[in-house]
């Protein structure tokens, strides 16, 4: 499994969001390294189709898939949780729930 | 960017609100306590916080106290944050707050923000008695221990000093143009 964690430096949650991260890997038994990838220039977002700070991408497929308009810019991310409050982080349920779907 | 310190008198502005009125901080003169609150749209950090801004200035303003919430973002690189969407926000999460738009990022500058949210809270004589974060939970209002903004506003309205003064301001950078 090719697991890729982006985030932008000035977004202060991203160490919470690799803590996380690594968390739903041990829950779910996945032995992988994680490609970290330290997001630092507009021209550097745009190539990379950075959505925002942090972004965690398995096998190449977002964890969250975005929809609707899209930019590719140095900024931190909002993602909606199961609830339906606004955080700077997917909950560890949602990494659990996109690593079980690349496992399956 | 150095913030005001604790202590400094409030830099007066006056700035048009999503009302399309210009609001100054002496129109609110009478009022015991002034919380300037630096926000925007777009940032995942004041989504996260909004409902409780909302919900704390419906809890104290009967005891005289006035937000006033100032987005500084740079609209050009923030499409989000411009003024058409501020109004779009203050409308959809029934802001009971002026919500205020720094066009020219002077009053951010002024101020030293450099966070959204960033809080400033002023007494009855404009000093600044307690600066940066809400509480100490942005992901999760229910496991808050700390509630800074709520422990500063009780201990002014009774006199006292509060409880904790500083803490950083956690949120997304101010986009700053340019």
């Amino acid at each position: 499994m090719h697991i890729q964690f982006l985030y932008y430096e000035d977004c202060l949650s991203h160490e919470e969001g690799l803590r996380r991260l690594r968390e739903a890997m041990a829950i779910e038994g996945v032995q992988a390294p994680i490609e970290i990838v330290k997001v630092e220039t507009e021209a550097q977002a745009e190539a990379l189709r950075f959505v925002g700070s942090p972004t965690i991408l398995i096998n190449g497929v977002d964890i969250v898939p975005v929809s609707g308009e899209v930019r590719y810019r140095l900024t931190c991310r909002t993602y909606r949780l199961e609830d339906g409050r606004f955080s700077p982080l997917p909950s560890l349920e949602m990494i659990r729930a996109a690593l079980q779907k690349a496992k399956a | 960017m150095i913030p005001l310190a604790i202590g400094a008198q409030a830099v007066p502005f006056a700035l048009i609100g999503v009302d399309d009125k210009r609001h100054s901080l002496s129109d609110y003169a009478d009022k015991p306590i002034v919380v300037v609150i630096f926000s925007c749209n777009h940032c995942p950090y004041v989504r996260a916080w909004e409902d409780r801004m909302v919900a704390i200035q419906s809890d104290y303003a009967p005891k005289g106290v006035q937000f006033l919430v100032i987005n500084a973002n740079d609209p050009v690189k923030y499409p989000e944050d411009d003024f058409p969407h501020m109004k779009q926000r203050a409308a959809e999460k029934g802001f009971n707050f002026p919500y205020l738009y720094d066009q020219t990022q002077e009053i951010a500058r002024a101020y030293g923000a450099t966070r959204t949210p960033e809080v400033f809270v002023f007494d009855s004589t404009r000093t600044l008695r307690y600066h940066g974060a809400i509480d100490d939970n942005y992901e999760n209002p229910a496991a808050v221990k700390h509630h800074y903004l709520r422990d500063a506003l009780d201990a002014l309205l009774i006199g006292a000093q509060p409880p904790v003064t500083q803490t950083p301001p956690v949120g997304c950078t101010i986009k700053w143009r340019g």
